[in-house]
């Protein structure tokens, strides 16, 4: 009898893992299924662009089932329930499908309703989010005829995905003010629960100035206990007050409400999962991956792209009966808009901070933390990198699934 | 680098956190509090501590919601007891990590 390797997700990473288990599990033994809740496959760092027109939606929305590759089945369903002890996947129809090897990848959400006030009457009217499709598109309406005032760029709360979009956000807004002759009626504020935009000392040192040269003011170490949309401001638990004319606000993030239900997460609902071998803290037979682990690596694509090739090695080797390999480091690589059509790129991993230098191999033509228009160019291209190579699973050139070390900051200055 | 606190040479990073939470103590507790103008610390600052140490220990994410979750205290009571910068000064002074985004 055939096994059943089940899929929960079919968002970046459960696709990646769908192609790449699919090229690599003989059909006749292994039959494989992909669940997700949505037919649309949506290219969530392009939701950074929508608000500002740079992108279309149609720039960043695909069908579901054209990644799938064929001999995975694709079930359009709500998963109602997980129960490891019965290797047992209930959807929210009631169907129930019993699986030998589980991966879950569903990905985390963005939760207003965990702050008080977020989703008061003023919700999409003048505070706004840019996580989702729905709240990138009212944004866009918003953007496309806000006149003047204070415009306040939240994060709420950490961890969130795509850690820096927020900051990319600002940076974009000062940029898309300044374009169409309005900055100079905008104030610009950047309020975060870190103790600063920029929290590691190289980036720190190196980036601090983008905030000042572009008159960005900064509020950190500011938990908000609500919304007060009376009001129009953020109010901090140690009382300080944010006022705004538009906010937006990046919120609390939480894993899938299924993680919940099934009692296999943490406080945000994300997933304990070993944090080299991907597989679950709790069930051998349970691998997770993406947003949906509690890892302390970036909640971002190119994270589970690194994660899906040693998860995928770690599958086989699970399924031959042999030790999983402790290999994903922590390995993160994201090019970061810094304005003006430039952009920044990092590479970094749990051990390694991001740092300068040159990528990819240590002479590539992109330059580690440093402001080009280049790197801005390379994340516009990494569209189309990602729907016909990255979500197929195919090996990215140049790119290796664990982090090179960085060699010493100076005498990569004097490369 | 290294940082002299109440007589014993501890390796800091240049915000001043501990680079090894085994070195902590006590006194090194005070001492970095002392200097973060907080204390001296109470019983509710040193059971905030523990808890801080407890999850860094067991390799948990460390949030604020966490914190506010495990009944030891309120927000509002962790700004109270470390203002300013309640996640920042606290792990300070717990001798784990600061807290820190990616970038």
């Amino acid at each position: 009898m055939t096994k059943h390797l089940l899929i929960l997700g079919g968002g970046t990473s459960g696709t990646m893992m769908t192609n790449h288990l699919r090229r690599r599990l003989p059909a006749d033994e292994w039959r494989m299924t992909v669940v997700d809740r949505s037919e649309k496959h949506l290219y969530q760092p392009g939701l950074l662009f929508l608000p500002f027109g740079i992108y279309q939606e149609s720039d960043i929305l695909r069908d579901t089932r054209d990644f799938i590759p064929r001999g995975a089945e694709f079930i359009q369903s709500e998963i109602e329930r997980i129960s490891q002890e019965s290797h047992l996947v209930t959807l929210s129809g009631g169907r129930e499908l019993v699986y030998d090897i589980l991966i879950i990848a569903t990905g985390c959400r963005t939760a207003p309703e965990e702050t008080e006030g977020m989703l008061g009457p003023k919700w999409r009217v003048n505070v706004h989010d840019f996580y989702t499709l729905d709240g990138a598109r009212a944004l866009r309406s918003k953007l496309a005829e806000f006149q003047g005032g204070r415009v306040v760029v939240h994060v709420n709360e950490m961890p969130i995905k795509c850690p820096v979009a927020p900051l990319e956000f600002t940076f974009l807004a000062d940029t898309f003010f300044r374009e169409r002759g309005l900055r100079d009626r905008i104030t610009l504020t950047y309020v975060t629960p870190l103790s600063g935009a920029f929290t590691k000392p190289r980036a720190s040192k190196k980036l601090s100035h983008l905030l000042g040269d572009k008159g960005i003011e900064l509020v950190t170490d500011f938990v908000a206990e609500r919304v007060d949309q009376e009001h129009d401001k953020l109010v901090c638990y140690d009382g300080r007050e944010v006022p705004y004319d538009l906010l937006i606000t990046t919120p609390t993030n939480m894993g899938d409400a299924s993680v919940q239900r099934s009692s296999i997460g943490d406080d945000l609902n994300y997933i304990p999962t070993h944090k080299h071998t991907l597989q679950s803290l709790k069930d051998p037979d349970v691998f997770v991956i993406g947003d949906a682990t509690n890892l302390p690596a970036s909640k971002a694509g190119s994270v589970a792209h690194f994660e899906s090739e040693t998860l995928a090695d770690n599958i086989l080797l699970h399924i031959a009966g042999k030790p999983l390999k402790e290999e994903f480091d922590g390995h993160s690589n994201c090019f970061i808009e810094s304005g003006n059509g430039k952009a920044l790129l990092i590479d970094f991993s749990y051990e390694h901070e991001p740092h300068e230098g040159r990528f990819p191999f240590r002479f590539g033509p992109l330059r580690l933390l440093e402001e080009s228009r280049l790197n801005h160019w390379g994340k516009l291209a990494f569209r189309h990198v990602y729907w016909n190579l990255l979500l197929k699973g195919r090996p990215l050139p140049g790119i290796s699934r664990t982090k090179k070390k960085p060699i010493d900051s100076k005498t990569t200055k004097e490369s | 680098m290294k940082k002299n606190l109440v007589g014993n040479e501890i390796d800091v990073n240049e915000e001043g956190y501990l680079t090894d939470m085994s070195h902590w103590n006590q006194g090194i507790a005070q001492a970095i509090a002392k200097e973060e103008g907080i204390g001296p610390l109470t019983e509710a600052h040193m059971k905030v501590i523990s808890y801080l140490r407890e999850q860094q220990t067991k390799g948990a994410p460390l949030t604020i919601r966490s914190m506010g979750k495990s009944g030891l205290v309120t927000t509002k009571e962790l700004y109270d007891l470390f203002p300013g910068g309640p996640l920042k000064k606290s792990s300070k002074i717990a001798g784990i990590p600061k807290p820190v985004g990616c970038i």
